[in-house]
């Protein structure tokens, strides 16, 4: 299981996976997810006060088949200060969290080849992951919209994305961890 | 040429290409997410578009050649290059995309057909405009973005559609 990079090494973090209940540590490259520290979201600054020190950069997962959209959406996270991983598909998604890394927020595409968003995302809620999970979807059938909430995401949003629906977003994840 | 005018000129284009409904609010979100760390961000994602689109007609040709159609497998081309065309600001192109999926609804071949020609001419165009918008093929001439840079102007936006 590979997720590709998200962000070349343009920043000098020390990469550190991610422990999601002390389980298995496995190291990876491509993220800057701390576990510790304040917690700085977006533009809007605000900074959830915790009792460690390092500041913290909110982590974000792109899932979604179509590599046009990934760099999108990643480029839309990263502009508002997020740290954004990427998966091709739910499955890609699914291995990642399993294999101990931790995300604050996921956007989930709804159609995705091997394993769509709401199967991810139920995978993903029965594992015990709490994290914000917002489906993104074509304008389509309501029917399905409603199933893909059912299956546990906290908001489900229109394609494309823009500026303000991530900030729209941000504003619910501060609202979430305060 | 004065940079004044340059920039005149580009904003005029993009202008016009939002006039004529080539491009909608989306791609100005694109222009938004271009700075001087990423000074070629939109360029990029316009080449995955071309990418993504060149491969999908292909592939909808082909789908569309066989003797029993696969009119599901036609369908999520389709929805493959709404979504695409719709995250650049591709207007006319999304719409076509939109229009094509009723039709293969219906199942009806000669109808997706005529839909698949509709796709790849507002493909053409909007490549063709995008092109000169921001790179040409033909190396000798600038695209009005590189001629800006080079005289030491900024991209102007088109704050309106924001």
């Amino acid at each position: 299981m590979v997720a590709p990079s998200s962000f070349g090494n343009k920043e000098d973090h020390q990469i550190v996976g991610c422990l999601h209940m002390g389980h298995l540590h496995l190291p990876t490259t491509h993220t800057n997810c701390h576990n510790n520290g304040k917690m700085v979201i977006g533009s809007s600054k605000k900074v959830v006060a915790n009792q460690l020190d390092e500041e913290k950069r909110v982590c974000a997962l792109v899932v979604d088949d179509d590599p046009l959209v990934r760099k999108l959406h990643q480029m839309f996270l990263n502009r508002q200060g997020l740290d954004a991983d990427v998966a091709e598909n739910g499955k890609e998604a699914v291995d990642l969290f399993a294999s101990g890394m931790n995300y604050d927020l996921v956007l989930m595409d709804m159609e995705m080849p091997v394993m769509d968003g709401p199967k991810a995302t139920r995978e993903l809620r029965a594992m015990g992951v709490t994290s914000m999970i917002v489906g993104v979807t074509g304008r389509g059938v309501e029917a399905d919209k409603a199933a893909f909430m059912a299956a546990g995401l906290d908001d489900c949003i229109d394609k494309p994305l823009n500026g303000g629906a991530i900030i729209a977003m941000l504003d619910e994840l501060a609202k979430k961890v305060l | 040429m004065e940079v004044d005018q340059l920039q005149r000129n580009f904003l005029e284009y993009t202008n016009l290409l939002f006039r004529e409904g080539f491009l909608d609010g989306q791609f100005s979100q694109l222009q938004l997410l271009q700075d001087e760390s990423n000074p070629d961000f939109v360029f990029e994602v316009v080449s995955l578009f071309f990418e993504d689109s060149e491969r999908l007609l292909n592939d909808l040709t082909i789908a569309l050649d066989q003797q029993n159609v696969d009119f599901k497998k036609i369908d999520a081309h389709v929805h493959q290059l709404k979504g695409s065309s719709s995250s650049i600001g591709a207007q006319r192109v999304k719409n076509t995309c939109i229009a094509f999926r009723d039709v293969c609804l219906e199942q009806n071949a000669e109808g997706c057909l005529r839909c698949l020609q509709q796709v790849k001419q507002e493909y053409l165009l909007v490549k063709t405009k995008l092109e000169a918008l921001l790179r040409v093929r033909v190396p000798h001439l600038f695209s009005l973005e590189q001629q800006i840079v080079a005289a030491g102007g900024a991209i102007p936006m088109l704050n309106d559609f924001c």
